[in-house]
């Protein structure tokens, strides 16, 4: 069991094209971090000086996790992260 | 790639250029400008967006609507097919007429929603209140939906009222803005 990471079109560069992919960690950031090593740069596409990106939503369980400890947010076999770029223009 | 239009906002009506604007009346009644391009003799462009004539005057209505504030939405599709069939009013969280961000919560409902039946963005719109229909600054660097066409409605010439509005669609990849022809189906 691991943690699944939803990932968008945009960072499928960074995964070979797969949608999801899978870490293990007891936190957002930890999961995060799993995951980079095995798919270099995806990281740094949503977390930037050690915060989430502004334009980037995360959810996990359906939770957004700016209300859940940001990267600090539990995670746990069998979660569900959804990564989202906003949708936001001027 | 179509060269970057200068930014004229002042100006009392659009930086057309010298290119041929079709006036169509939409059902609603309204003036409907969609640029064309490609016509004639001129290099035509491969990017076309197919879209239905409903679509287009539910995207305007919205968008009077919402004036003088950005009103933002989508055109969701089946995934991998291209064809906008189902338009999706979005919140504008920041209820900005400069700006525009789809509410998070909102967003994440529409992304559930779209996974259970398999369907992704088609079309991201919005509307410019105060400027052409041309993506901003912001727009492009926050673009992040590469399968998607950027439509952008301005209603800066005639407010919510009625009168000529203007309707042009976008690709928007990595930093670079590509016009294409908008196709209107009956």
């Amino acid at each position: 069991m691991s943690v699944e990471v939803r990932i968008p079109t945009i960072l499928r560069t960074f995964t070979g094209g797969q949608k999801a992919v899978h870490g293990n960690g007891a936190t957002l950031q930890e999961v995060l971090d799993d995951i980079d090593v095995r798919n270099p740069g995806l990281k740094d596409r949503i977390v930037e000086a050690e915060r989430l990106r502004r334009f980037v939503n995360v959810y996990v369980n359906d939770e957004d996790v700016r209300f859940s400890g940001g990267l600090k947010a539990p995670t746990a076999d069998g979660d569900i992260v959804v990564v989202l770029p906003a949708v936001a223009g001027g | 790639m179509q060269p970057r239009r200068g930014t004229n906002a002042s100006a009392p009506s659009f930086p057309y250029g010298g290119r041929a604007i079709s006036d169509a009346r939409s059902r609603s009644g309204l003036i409907v400008r969609m640029r064309r391009l490609g016509g004639g003799s001129a290099p035509s462009l491969t990017a076309v967006l197919k879209i239905a004539r409903e679509h287009v005057d539910a995207m305007i209505a919205h968008a009077r609507e919402d004036h003088p504030d950005e009103a933002c939405g989508v055109i969701v599709g089946p995934e991998g097919s291209d064809v906008p069939t189902r338009l999706v009013r979005m919140i504008n969280a920041d209820r900005s007429p400069t700006f525009f961000r789809f509410e998070p919560q909102e967003q994440f409902g529409l992304y559930k929603q779209m996974s259970a039946a398999g369907e992704e963005i088609v079309i991201v719109y919005h509307s410019h209140t105060a400027t052409e229909a041309y993506p901003s600054r912001t727009d492009v660097s926050l673009a992040s939906e590469p399968q998607a066409h950027y439509v952008i409605v301005s209603t800066a010439e005639s407010g919510a009222s009625a009168g000529p509005v203007s309707v042009r669609s976008f690709r928007i990849l990595d930093g670079a803005v590509t016009e294409e022809e908008i196709d209107v189906t009956e």
